[in-house]
């Protein structure tokens, strides 16, 4: 099924070593909520706390020149995981949700030194789709509000993809920023990135890039995505929390104003002005996070040496299997499209007459974890008429069997409730 | 395997579930309230009617959420209305107390009746907000319900 071999996979995880409450083995199906971290990305945060930690950038002493090789190596090695022509185009943020607020605060912040395509005003349009999780609406809401922008979507169609039919209206030369996400968290869909990034350009808009759930998945080059920002999570992709990156073109990040200000982020500073420093300094400003950093860059490591194919090709498999399973049983309604290379990682689903909170304790009573309720993406719910779905995410170390189990569990619970029908 | 199950889904919840008591909104009313739980976004319109000093005279819904939280609300409204609001307080802190105890107040089934059935999610600490939310929307009805009054007067 695949060509890497997912027991030797799930050695590394320790957590998988554990049984719950009734001895059961666990079964973690919640890898988009947050995934587990491999042996070696724990050995690295425990190594650098041991050995090396202390603050980055100041400090004449051999500790602080260790932190700071670690951090900055850290950062060299999260661009070369992305793909960054640069790894100054790398900022590290507390979390995917900072790295979104950062591009959305700071596009409303610019003066008149601001270049116009990096400012976002009134009378200008942001578009966002329907599909997105509240990190990468809620901070486009409030800059509309503070600017006095358009705030417009993408509609979602019944089989589960962005209608592009009114493109054309949607995106025109009003459009400041494009912001969505590489793959539905709640979905599975993976967006055509190529298209929209192309459709943004052609109307000088800037496009930012939610990539939480495709990062851990499936290659990610950012000089192929072609997009302006991308966001990305680290407890995501088998890293630490606490981290995130954004990746940003270097000469947008070079001309836009800070985000959160203080130390650090700093060039020089009087008792009534200060200059910045260049990106990325510019916007990290106090002490960033370093053991999570250098855990984020172990992991990415662990990733790349597992091969993003192999990684996206069990995903894809896992991913195929549970849907094959899922929509054989009765009344069980799957909220995502139907197998294919466009649809991965997320597998949501309504059952008929039960709600999902019901369903995932009937789950959890079998080891297996899953998510419920709206995953952070209510209109996406709205839109399809249901107040939540059940969710299972998979991670490298899913194997078929958990699968299987996952489907059998849920035909499982199906019966349970049946007997009160 | 199920045994855990058992206790949070006993059949008395999934009566109330299926064939909830005092759902479906009506008049008249002295105050109503809408109240989410943003984590999982279930959502209840609660409607009350009492007598300032006097009894529980009406408490009708509409409740979307799992079973806990549908039988929750059915079980409070048949336990609540007709009583007197002192009574409905002594009931409501009974029944919070023993929510929040995580399995260590079993609760008194002469005061609490079929809601000690729900006392089982008290084991669950993320079901305690399903249940508790039907009850949170009656309490803050009350305060709208004195407010309204005060304004009007």
């Amino acid at each position: 099924m695949t060509s890497f071999d997912v027991q030797r996979v799930r050695a590394d995880f320790p957590i998988l070593q554990r049984t719950l409450a009734g001895g059961e083995p666990l079964v973690y199906l919640d890898a988009g909520a947050t995934s587990q971290r491999p042996q070696p990305v724990i050995d690295a945060e425990v190594a650098f706390l041991t050995r090396s930690n202390a603050a980055v950038k100041r400090g004449a002493h051999q500790l602080a020149e260790e932190a700071t090789d670690a951090y900055e190596g850290a950062r060299a090695r999260m661009g070369e995981f992305l793909g960054a022509p640069r790894p100054e185009e790398i900022v590290f943020t507390r979390n995917a949700t900072e790295a979104l607020n950062l591009v959305a605060r700071s596009l409303g912040d610019g003066d008149a030194s601001t270049p116009d395509h990096l400012r976002v005003r009134e009378g200008d349009e942001i578009l966002v789709t329907e599909m997105e999780h509240h990190a990468n609406l809620v901070p486009w809401q409030e800059l509309a509000r503070r600017t006095g922008a358009r705030l417009r979507w993408i509609p979602l169609t019944d089989d589960f993809t962005l209608d592009l039919t009114d493109l054309g209206s949607l995106l025109t030369e009003r459009t400041r920023v494009l912001a969505l996400a590489h793959q539905s968290n709640v979905l599975g869909t993976v967006n055509p990135i190529g298209t929209l990034v192309e459709a943004a350009r052609a109307v000088g808009a800037l496009t930012v890039l939610d990539a939480c759930q495709s990062a851990p998945h499936m290659p990610l080059d950012v000089r192929e995505l072609g997009a302006d920002f991308v966001a990305l999570s680290g407890h995501k992709m088998l890293g630490p929390t606490g981290i995130g990156v954004l990746w940003g073109r270097y000469e947008h990040l070079a001309a836009m104003p800070p985000f959160l200000t203080g130390g650090s982020m700093i060039e020089v500073v009087h008792m009534d002005r200060t200059t910045y420093a260049e990106p990325p300094a510019r916007f990290e400003a106090g002490t960033p996070m370093i053991s999570q950093a250098i855990g984020l860059a172990a992991a990415a490591d662990y990733l790349s040496a597992l091969g993003m194919e192999a990684v996206a090709e069990h995903g894809g498999a896992l991913t195929d299997r549970a849907l094959r399973g899922l929509r054989e049983l009765p009344g069980v309604r799957i909220i995502g499209p139907a197998p294919g290379p466009d649809r991965t990682g997320a597998v949501s689903f309504a059952v008929e007459g039960r709600h999902p909170h019901d369903i995932g304790q009937v789950l959890d009573s079998r080891g297996i974890a899953v998510r419920v309720g709206h995953h952070c993406a209510w209109p996406l719910h709205r839109r399809y008429g249901i107040p939540g779905t059940t969710r299972a995410t998979f991670s490298v170390h899913t194997t078929a069997e958990e699968v299987d189990a996952l489907v059998d569990s849920v035909s499982y619970a199906l019966d349970y409730f049946g007997r009160f029908a | 395997m199920s045994s855990g199950l058992d206790v949070l889904y006993t059949d008395i919840i999934f009566e109330h579930d299926k064939r909830p008591q005092n759902a479906g909104l009506r008049e008249p009313f002295h105050a109503e309230v809408h109240h989410v739980n943003p984590t999982c976004g279930d959502e209840i319109t609660l409607r009350l009617r009492r007598q300032p000093g006097g009894a529980v005279e009406d408490i009708s819904y509409e409740a979307l959420g799992c079973a806990m939280s549908r039988a929750s609300a059915s079980m409070m409204s048949e336990l609540l209305i007709g009583r007197s609001l002192a009574e409905a307080e002594e009931i409501t802190v009974a029944f919070e107390a023993a929510m929040s105890s995580r399995g260590r107040d079993a609760g008194d089934p002469e005061v609490l009746g079929d809601a000690v059935a729900l006392l089982g999610a008290a084991k669950f600490p993320g079901r305690v907000k399903c249940v508790l939310m039907a009850w949170k929307a009656y309490r803050a009805a009350l305060v709208e319900a004195d407010a309204l009054d005060g304004s009007a007067g």
